[in-house]
């Protein structure tokens, strides 16, 4: 499986490479002489962070960089033809043909107004293989092949009829048709659910086996690479840190880039630092002191004029958080925990069921009584660039809970925030700029720092790493931790993503449409899972079955 | 289309003399401007000074004709000829920018404080006066604006700030659903959310982040309406239901030319493209504000 050792051409080979991007007024190169080379049938992993120059890479190697993008120097050759050089009527032969793409967001990829089938022969269509009836017929079979079911019917489905795993299907079925000796397969998997990921990383695999395409994989996450690839090249900053066979570059990762990237990927770290989540948990014979009880949460969404009953987004639900402990909800998209969450912090009020926060029973909380319960539960949302107003500036930010419970003398307000913004790992000079100026990890501590200022006794993450570059996620996991020990949080931490939950989580849920599958100490959970979904969900977190960390 | 030539051209000499004055700081403005927008705000910055300073900019009277100077075409004594009276054309276009502009800035800010009041309103409160303003506002949208200012007009009498309120009031509308569509997306963003969950009362949250974070593209707005206020003004103007004669206001200075129109186009025609002009800069303007912001 590893590198072919005789000289025959590769498949791809990008040499010396560099690529800018016309900035206002000058060009700024990004890519920086990267060179690799892609064997045929061999997968290649390009693993890098945001700004790597990963994407701008895989992107150039098609004639596809951004308006503004050019390539300076270096050579693309396919097949020992370099075509770095080639015009868009050159590049449209080989596109689809000997090159194709799965692209990143299979959300926006199809052609909304479009048919399926028509999609799919559309590249039949333009390289002018097929038409009529035979079309049709093979676009059925490519179907079936990528694994969708009733394929017929599916032909004459439009994409908005699909859920995302299927639309990534189509789009692989699309890049497959015609048989490429290379397909450039761009984060195909970082916008669906981990159990949905795995299927198609699973399909995209065997469709390499039987084609013996090579597959160019660009992907952020270690485990993945770990996973699926023959070799990997390790970008940083627009440059190669390393490049070798998977399994060397992950047993003994020769640049400190690797290394350090290894270790702060969750689903690769072997030994957790924080101390054991058991060993934190008091004894069961002591009294229980527990700070959130949800008991048979029901939330029912009205689905008006359908006529039919209201769908429940969360189902009798119930689960208990210890003080000072973390709680991880877990669950793929639509399983309800971002319902449960919203109403465990009062945004929501429940169809039926009770929800306790240190003794205060939400279902009787209103207006001022509800405002004051604020102080003891507070969010910090996914997206830290939609949680911030960006016409604040940090230190207005951070300030404005404490004006929203008054009586704070100005000179105190300030002292405050500036203690707090150290607290989250911030220099003091960035209390004056503006959220767009940070980078998503810095922005993300202020939002902590937010939800901290009122010293709330509960704090719910929602997903409140996952948008986060590996590095920077665990930097915040590492604050979060340090800070839950100094000011003794409880943490109710909700996430897709098993392998941080294992890393950070004391107690667990696992929810699934909306009812809970299987919940209890994390270690019980990972290591003898309770129900068939919880061990589906597992096995699928990248990275877990390589032979370097089994 | 040669008569307009001419005329542009007549224009064109006479802004000639103030662009040569504003070389300097123009250059290092072109640079950052493009020339189409430099040239808006260019207009936009003239009319003003005539609003301002009439009497800088012309030494004949706008309201009393000289004798035996009726009808003159355009020539070096008077810019843009005289009309029947014999008062120079130039002069009262001049110290007509005045009336224009301040029926201009009380129709838009009439729209744009009203119609964003009810806008944010509608947009942050209950459904059910939500659904009330909007309707109201659906009826304000649904009658023709022209028919609505003057009926606005004979309920209030004639007058510059008559017919400025009335052009304001069919503004209103727009401004609303603008204002109302914005908070109704901010209103939705995490942000608002967040600050509801520290604590934030109702009032608190409207006036630190949606009003702010609403504003700019109804701001934007405003500037668009601009130029369409000073059209409506003039056309209000010209239909008699604006400032009596002999006030200089644009709109009745094409009504007043349009009786010699056969023998003295220059009466209509010259007022009819600073008009049109000083739209157009507008326009430009306000997409600029739109381009920044977006």
């Amino acid at each position: 499986m590893t590198s072919l050792t005789n000289p025959r051409v590769p498949v791809l080979e990008v040499s010396d490479l560099a690529i800018s991007y016309h900035d206002g007024g000058a060009y700024q190169e990004v890519v920086h002489g990267v060179s690799f080379r892609v064997e045929a049938g061999q997968v290649v992993a390009l693993v890098g962070e945001s700004g790597s120059g990963k994407t701008t890479t895989a992107q150039s190697i098609i004639g596809l960089l951004a308006a503004n993008g050019r390539v300076d120097r270096g050579a693309i050759k396919l097949n020992g033809t370099d075509i770095s050089r080639w015009s868009d009527k050159q590049l449209d032969t080989i596109r689809g043909a000997s090159i194709s793409l799965v692209p990143q967001d299979p959300g926006s990829s199809l052609n909304p107004v479009k048919t399926i089938g028509d999609q799919v022969g559309e590249i039949l269509e333009i390289h002018g293989k097929l038409r009529g009836k035979d079309l049709e017929r093979r676009v059925v079979a490519l179907l079936d092949r990528v694994g969708l079911s009733e394929p017929e019917f599916r032909a004459r489905q439009y994409p908005h009829e699909l859920s995302g795993g299927m639309r990534q299907r189509v789009l692989i079925a699309i890049a497959i048709t015609l048989k490429p000796q290379l397909i450039i397969a761009d984060e195909p998997t970082s916008a669906l659910d981990v159990t949905v990921q795995k299927r198609i990383l699973d399909l995209i695999d065997e469709l390499r086996r039987e084609y013996g395409t090579a597959v160019l994989l660009v992907t952020h996450d270690l485990g993945i690479a770990a996973d699926r690839a023959d070799r990997v090249v390790v970008l940083q900053g627009g440059r190669v840190q390393e490049e070798g066979s998977a399994i060397d570059v992950l047993a003994s990762p020769r640049s400190a880039y690797t290394r350090q990237l290894i270790a702060d990927a969750p689903s690769l770290a072997r030994s957790v630092t924080r101390a054991p989540a058991t060993a934190r948990l008091p004894d069961e014979s002591a009294p229980a002191d527990d700070i959130v009880v949800v008991e048979q949460l029901v939330q029912a969404f009205r689905r008006p004029g359908t006529g039919q009953p209201p769908l429940l987004a969360v189902d009798k639900v119930s689960f208990r958080v210890r003080r000072g402990t973390t709680h991880a909800l877990v669950g793929e998209s639509g399983s309800g925990k971002t319902t449960t969450i919203r109403a465990v912090v009062g945004f929501q009020r429940p169809t039926s069921g009770t929800i306790r926060v240190d003794g205060t029973d939400l279902a009787n909380l209103n207006g001022e009584a509800l405002r004051q319960f604020r102080r003891k539960i507070q969010l910090v949302y996914q997206n830290p660039y939609a949680s911030l107003d960006p016409r604040q500036t940090v230190f207005g930010i951070i300030e404005e809970p404490l004006l929203n419970f008054g009586a704070v003398k100005r000179t105190e307000r300030r002292a405050k925030v500036m203690s707090i913004l150290g607290r989250v790992g911030l220099p003091e000079a960035t209390a004056l700029r503006r959220p767009h100026a940070l980078s998503g990890g810095q922005r993300q501590r202020v939002a902590i720092a937010r939800a901290l200022i009122l010293e709330p006794q509960v704090v719910v993450l929602d997903e409140a790493v996952s948008a986060l570059d590996v590095t920077v996620q665990a930097r915040i996991l590492d604050l979060l931790d340090e800070l839950q020990q100094d000011l003794g949080l409880t943490y109710l931490f909700v996430s897709h993503d098993l392998a941080v939950v294992r890393q950070i989580a004391d107690t667990v849920s696992v929810l699934r449409g909306g009812r809970l599958v299987d919940g209890g100490p994390v270690a019980q959970v990972f290591e003898q899972p309770g129900s068939d979904y919880t061990r589906e969900l597992i096995n699928a977190i990248p990275g877990r079955n390589h032979p370097v960390f089994a | 289309m040669t008569s307009f030539d001419t005329i542009q051209s007549d224009a064109g000499t006479d802004r000639h003399a103030t662009r040569h004055s504003l070389a300097d700081r123009l250059g290092r403005l072109q640079r950052r401007l493009p020339p189409g927008l430099a040239l808006s705000w260019l207009i936009l910055a003239i009319v003003f000074l005539w609003a301002v300073a009439p009497a800088l900019f012309t030494s004949y009277s706008a309201v009393e004709g000289i004798g035996g100077a009726q009808l003159k075409r355009p020539d070096a004594a008077h810019l843009l000829g005289t009309d029947a009276l014999g008062r120079d054309l130039y002069a009262r276009i001049v110290y007509g920018a005045v009336h224009s502009l301040t029926g201009a800035f009380v129709a838009v800010g009439l729209g744009l404080v009203v119609g964003t009041a009810l806008g944010v309103v509608a947009g942050s409160v209950g459904r059910r006066l939500d659904d009330a303003i909007m309707r109201l506002v659906d009826v304000l949208l649904s009658i023709p604006p022209l028919l609505l200012s003057l009926s606005i007009i004979i309920l209030l009498g004639f007058g510059t700030v008559n017919a400025a309120i009335a052009v304001g009031v069919t503004s209103i509308a727009g401004f609303a659903r603008l204002a109302r569509s914005e908070v109704v997306r901010v209103r939705r963003s995490d942000y608002v959310e967040a600050a509801f969950g520290s604590g934030g009362t109702f009032w608190a949250v409207l006036w630190r982040h949606v009003l702010p974070n609403s504003l700019t593209s109804v701001i934007a707005f405003a500037a668009l309406q601009f130029g369409s206020a000073v059209l409506q003004i003039s056309t209000l103007g010209f239909l008699g239901y604006g400032a009596p004669p002999p006030t200089p206001e644009w709109g009745l200075l094409i009504a007043e030319g349009r009786n010699y129109i056969s023998t003295a186009w220059w009466l209509t025609t010259a007022p009819g493209v600073v008009v049109v002009l000083v739209v157009l800069a507008a326009n430009r303007v306000s997409q600029s504000f739109g381009k920044v912001i977006s």
